[in-house]
């Protein structure tokens, strides 16, 4: 980590950025003869080069299979494996790194949940409780959870336009039909933070399992799920500087104890035989087939280079990024913020009157910035908020008010442009 | 700022994306065409009112981008009128314009404005959206099409 631009000494905010955005290579390139504004952190966060390394050099040195072979590499490569093991409990907290379960992301623990915990404890007439404003993985595979057992779902609503979550009614909705609450704990497209430590209280104080989406959480504070207390708790790599194809599924040991397995396949037994088979222990109970070695060691290493930032600097780099961006963007005419109005984590999705994001976003990246347009996986809180999508800035620790101004001027000209 | 982005907002574009034709409900449609485009939420339909095999009225609503409203409006000016096979032609003589920026010889007249948009892959299902609603509806599919598929 000796090349990471963790130096305690440097006072100066603007040197500091300056220093992490060298750990960026991707950063340093034009798009269409401008120098990159990366403004789409929310979709997938950029990888620093002490990541790249660890999984280069992985693959130049430690790669075999693992828990299999009994030669050298194979031992280095299951040391790596399970160190990312280790390390990924101790980012969260967790009580255990047996309640690290590897996956592809967010969207596969999710799916895990469902299909293992959820086919097993529901029936018809139970209730799923999620909110409005949850990620399309975060509902579909509750949908089709639905479909399988005869249970219904229900959400918590969200106010409008502010995007909080309305809990005024949260006590009825935790009604004894409630058997699991799966809920966001950032919007990725509004930026609320949902206060999900109360929430998850609340429900557990009524035997009701709980799973958080902290897809949008981890790469940004800290993260703590001894507090929050929740049984489940999902997140990906690729958002918080590691690679893509590796995420982590927390889940109570208790609770993951009691669950049938989620897919069938080596690794995951402890003996086979021709018609029938027993499980191995948990984690490995859940991971069945190869796994993405390489994957596990790049996010050991983003989550090492995150803490030598420091989460909670990273915490309020990302949130004056996004405090400075509403109030800049104030400044234009007819523009739209969605989004409570205070309290918001680095995103901020806008609307401009006359404006179709799309063309928001296609002009802004003439200009070398990226942006993101659309629905956000939210289509159906899109439509409850009236808006068919929205544009999108999400902030990264490495990104600069610099930045922000250059979109700022690329949004008024966009106006002009098109209300020439 | 904007000086090299001629080749996909062209004023014609941006004069129909304001003003948009045909933008009205036909009452006494025979087909309402759907189109949706998942990837940002964006939905149209076309009503179409038949003399036979010509396209007596046709009209559209819905929501969109720049590109989606513009290219539905340019159609709705250019099919009125025509037989359900010519309708089919264009349609079909566009489609290549805007994947392959290869214009007919015979030219495309006004659509000619969006010939820049095979450049923005992401942006061709916006262009062809309305028209590929109205081309399965003229087809005979009563289903609402969707870009992906
Ligand atoms: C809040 C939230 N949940 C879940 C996901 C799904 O994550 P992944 O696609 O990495 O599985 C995302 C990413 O888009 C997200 O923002």
């Amino acid at each position: 980590m000796e090349d990471t631009a963790v130096l305690s000494e440097i006072e100066s905010g603007q040197e500091r950025i300056d220093l992490i955005r060298k750990d960026f290579p991707i950063l340093d390139q034009s798009v269409r003869g401008h120098t990159l504004a990366y403004l789409d952190n929310a979709a997938t966060t950029q990888k620093p080069r002490v990541v790249i390394e660890a999984i280069k050099r992985y693959y130049e040195k430690d790669n075999s299979n693992v828990h299999r072979g009994i030669h050298e590499l194979s031992n280095r490569a299951t040391a790596a494996y399970e160190n990312a093991r280790v390390r990924a409990a101790s980012f969260i907290n967790a009580g255990s790194s047996k309640e690290i379960i590897f996956t592809r992301g967010t969207t596969e623990g999710i799916n895990l949940v469902a299909s293992s915990w959820g086919r097993k404890n529901l029936k018809s007439g139970d209730v799923i409780l999620l909110s409005e404003m949850e990620h399309h993985s975060n509902m579909v595979p509750w949908q089709l959870l639905a479909e399988a057992t005869g249970a219904d779902i229900c959400y918590i609503p969200v106010t409008g336009r502010e995007g909080l979550l309305d809990l005024s009614g949260l006590d009825d909705l935790l009604s004894e039909r409630v058997r699991i609450l799966s809920l966001i704990h950032i919007s990725n497209s509004l930026g609320t933070i949902n206060p999900v430590t109360e929430i998850c209280r609340k429900a557990k104080e009524k035997g009701i399992v709980t799973l958080v989406d902290a897809a949008q959480t981890v790469g940004h504070q800290p993260l703590d799920v001894q507090e929050i207390q929740c049984d489940f708790l999902a997140f990906s790599g690729h958002k918080m500087c590691g690679p893509t194809g590796i995420g982590v599924l927390y889940g109570r040991e208790q609770l993951l104890e009691a669950m049938p397995p989620y897919q069938g396949g080596g690794e995951m037994i402890s003996n086979v035989e021709y018609h029938q088979s027993r499980w191995n222990e948990i984690p490995h109970k859940f991971e069945a087939g190869t796994p993405n070695m390489a994957g596990a060691v790049g996010l050991y290493t983003a989550m090492d280079y995150l803490d030598k930032l420091g989460r909670d600097w990273i915490d309020e780099a990302d949130r004056e990024l996004a405090d400075y961006a509403v109030n800049r963007l104030k400044e234009l005419p007819e523009l739209e913020i969605l989004g409570p109005p205070t309290g918001r984590a680095g995103i901020v999705s806008f609307l401009i009157k006359n404006v179709h994001a799309h063309d928001i976003v296609t002009l802004t990246d003439r200009c070398g910035i990226a942006l993101r347009g659309g629905h956000h996986c939210n289509q159906p809180l899109m439509r409850k908020l009236g808006v068919e999508s929205t544009a999108r800035a999400s902030f990264s620790f490495y990104n600069t008010t610099q930045e922000i101004d250059r979109l700022v001027e690329a949004l008024k000209e966009i106006q002009k442009f098109f209300n020439q | 700022m904007f000086d090299d982005i001629d080749d996909l907002y062209q004023q014609v574009i941006l004069d129909h994306n304001k003003s948009p034709r045909n933008f009205r409900v036909i009452e006494d449609a025979d087909y309402v065409a759907k189109g949706h485009n998942p990837l940002c939420g964006d939905e149209v339909e076309v009503y179409l009112k038949m003399d036979g095999d010509r396209i007596e009225d046709l009209s559209f609503q819905g929501s969109g981008c720049a590109i989606s409203k513009a290219s539905a409006s340019l159609m709705t000016t250019l099919v009125k009128g025509k037989s359900v096979e010519e309708a089919k032609q264009l349609f079909a003589e566009f489609r290549e314009m805007a994947t392959t920026g290869n214009i007919p010889d015979g030219g495309l007249g006004k659509l000619e404005a969006l010939a820049g948009v095979y450049q923005f892959p992401a942006r061709v299902k916006c262009a062809v959206l309305a028209w590929h609603a109205m081309a399965e509806r003229l087809n005979g599919s009563e289903e609402s099409i969707s870009t992906e598929s």
